[in-house]
């Protein structure tokens, strides 16, 4: 039932005063400039409290929360299952990729994770790839937009547009797209898919070289990105940065290579890395990966066992009735195929007590699930380690010294996404 | 496993204070019996051992149980990939231990986020406010006996919250021994 209460909206005087008494400090003739929480350039709802000395910044306070949901809390209440559709919502710019890193942790809990079919890993590591190249490439549209070259934004979106028709096609939605299971994939891919995804590949080769000669040798851009926002190795790692923020920062660290997960051993793929750890190097790791999900995809398209059409029907999902849901078909006719059915639906997989900590290299970073059961179907406690928030967290070390218009071209750089940092 | 040796130094360094080390799918915990040594632990995990990120800070609630919280930190040296997971429980009315912020920077977001989520308090934080909440928020919504609906509050010129209607909503389920138990559409803070 819907109440009507008055809310106070000061005048901007007002919220100025009261921004600069929640920094703190004498200010002196300082000035406090509130950025966001809807500024463009923030992406999403980030608010930061910059205190300013004429055009440079002295001290920053990033302030984030706005997009909160209590995903931690929700996962507590529900089956491992039910949660999967709310990981789509964390890093909403590579939904398929949390779907994975999801599954990946509730499977390593429940000791299943080495018995994963290979069709069914090749086709997560497709899925994780295709989201890595959807959100690098978002997450380059945005920071060229901010830094002043709009054109950079219509070209790799109109290549997210190709990703989202491929999302679609394998698992029936766009962003929402909840593909995985906890023991596979909702799913097979459709019959032609691989040649829509090769087909993708021919073309988006042909636009990723297209922004490189629109940026990489662009002097304004270089300009604008070389010596800024410098993160040494020391700091990226003292900060817990992940993901192409400590590799733009030259730690040769990536969890597909570190602690290799699905088939990620079979495939041959390079970790690029940078030398000086400022927003170029950030931008230039960014550009290479995207590169390496192509040869990665494009081994997964040649190797995937039971090829395009999967003829000799290799399974996507364990067969085991009491993780992965039996064949409709025969929970109709065969008792035990419905008991099975019945149990998954109203108890959930049997996850064993324990706990585990999985990481996932994310495009964002290191996504983590921390997951802490005492048997059954619901975690008893499930903490969601994101990249985005911990990422952040640097903001407020980095952006000292720096000028104001220097702000959003570093939180462009750093790539962050709020619905994975607030959860 | 490499890991576990580390695991066993640790032991050695503290002694009765850290318990055997366990170890689930390839992954070694160890338990400290006094909260107020980890700062010592974590110093020499760093130092001496060379576990220089700091994954995740994770707190668990164990309501009903003495003592209450666990604190959960997963440790990873950056060279060799070694990884260890460090936990340590305090109790209800303590709700407090020491701040590991002089070891990794990260833990500054992750110590205000426990406090903002769980209300546990970190002894030598220099600015320990709420984080993901907003200030002057009077509940520690992670707790398990914080309502899934949530609590009205209302805080004029900051915020008002309804509880959320749970009522008809997505299909609700709660830890519990039998189905019964583990079902109900909404569970009050009593129960």
């Amino acid at each position: 039932m819907a109440t009507v209460q008055d809310i106070e909206i000061r005048d901007s005087a007002a919220r100025a005063a009261q921004a600069a008494a929640e920094l703190n400090v004498d200010t002196g003739d300082r000035m406090v400039l509130n950025m966001g929480p809807s500024h463009p350039a923030t992406h999403g709802v980030l608010r930061i409290l910059l205190e300013l000395d004429g055009e440079v910044i002295t001290k920053a306070d990033p302030d984030v929360g706005y997009l909160h949901r209590g995903d931690e809390k929700i996962a507590e209440n529900m089956t491992y299952t039910q949660f999967i559709p709310y990981t789509d919502r964390l890093d909403y710019l590579a939904p398929l990729a949390n779907n994975v890193a999801y599954a990946l942790a509730v499977e390593k809990l429940m000791g299943i994770h080495d018995r994963l079919p290979p069709r069914c890993q090749y086709i997560r590591v497709m899925c994780a790839e295709l989201a890595r190249i959807s959100a690098h490439l978002l997450g380059l549209g945005a920071f060229a937009m901010d830094t002043g070259a709009v054109t950079v934004f219509l070209l790799t979106f109109t290549e997210r547009e190709k990703i989202y028709n491929l999302a679609e096609a394998a698992s029936g939605a766009r962003l929402t797209t909840s593909y995985t299971r906890i023991g596979g994939v909702a799913r097979d891919i459709p019959p032609g898919w691989t040649d829509m995804c090769r087909q993708f590949l021919k073309e988006f080769a042909v636009a990723l070289a297209e922004a490189h000669t629109l940026l990489t040798r662009n002097r304004i851009w270089v300009d604008r990105l070389r010596d800024m926002g410098i993160i040494s190795q020391e700091m990226a790692i003292d900060y817990g940065l992940s993901g192409p923020n400590l590799r733009g920062s030259g730690i040769n660290w990536d969890m597909r290579k570190n602690q290799p997960y699905l088939c990620y051993k079979d495939l041959d793929f390079d970790i690029p890395v940078g030398s000086v750890g400022d927003c170029y190097d950030r931008y230039l790791v960014r550009m290479e990966e995207m590169k390496q999900s192509m040869r990665i995809i494009e081994q997964c398209l040649d190797k995937l066992p039971g090829g395009a059409d999967n003829k000799s029907h290799e399974p996507v999902c364990i067969v085991d009735g009491k993780i992965t849901m039996p064949p409709k078909s025969k929970v109709l006719s065969s008792m035990e195929e419905l008991i099975h059915q019945f149990m998954l639906v109203t108890e959930g997989v049997n996850a064993p007590a324990g706990e585990i900590y999985f990481g996932h290299e994310n495009p964002k970073g290191e996504l983590g699930f921390y997951i802490n059961s005492r048997g059954g179907g619901t975690p008893y406690r499930l903490k969601i380690r994101s990249p985005s928030f911990i990422n952040l967290s640097i903001v407020g070390e980095l952006f000292p010294g720096h000028m104001v218009s220097d702000v959003p071209v570093i939180l462009g750089s750093l790539d962050f996404v709020m619905g994975e940092s607030d959860r | 496993m490499a890991a576990l040796e580390s695991a066993k130094k640790i032991q050695a360094k503290f002694g009765a204070l850290i318990s055997e080390p366990v170890v689930f799918r390839d992954e070694v915990s160890l338990t400290l019996a006094d909260p107020e040594q980890i700062l010592a632990v974590c110093q020499h995990a760093k130092l001496q051992l060379g576990f220089d990120y700091l994954v995740d800070l994770s707190s668990v609630d164990n309501y009903g149980e003495d003592p209450r919280w666990t604190l959960v930190y997963h440790l990873r040296s950056s060279k060799t990939g070694e990884e260890v997971r460090i936990k340590t429980s305090v109790s209800e009315e303590k709700s407090e231990l020491p701040s590991v912020l002089g070891v990794w920077r990260t833990v500054n977001w992750h110590e205000r986020e426990v406090y903002d989520m769980m209300g546990i308090r970190f002894a030598g934080h220099p600015d320990l406010r709420r984080i993901l909440m907003w200030d002057g928020y009077p509940y520690f919504p992670l707790r398990k006996d914080f309502p899934l609906a949530g609590k009205p509050t209302d805080l004029p010129g900051v915020a008002f919250t309804q509880p959320a209607p749970l009522e008809g909503g997505p299909f609700v389920t709660a830890p519990g021994r039998d189905a019964i138990n583990r079902e109900p559409r909404m569970r009050t803070p009593e129960e």
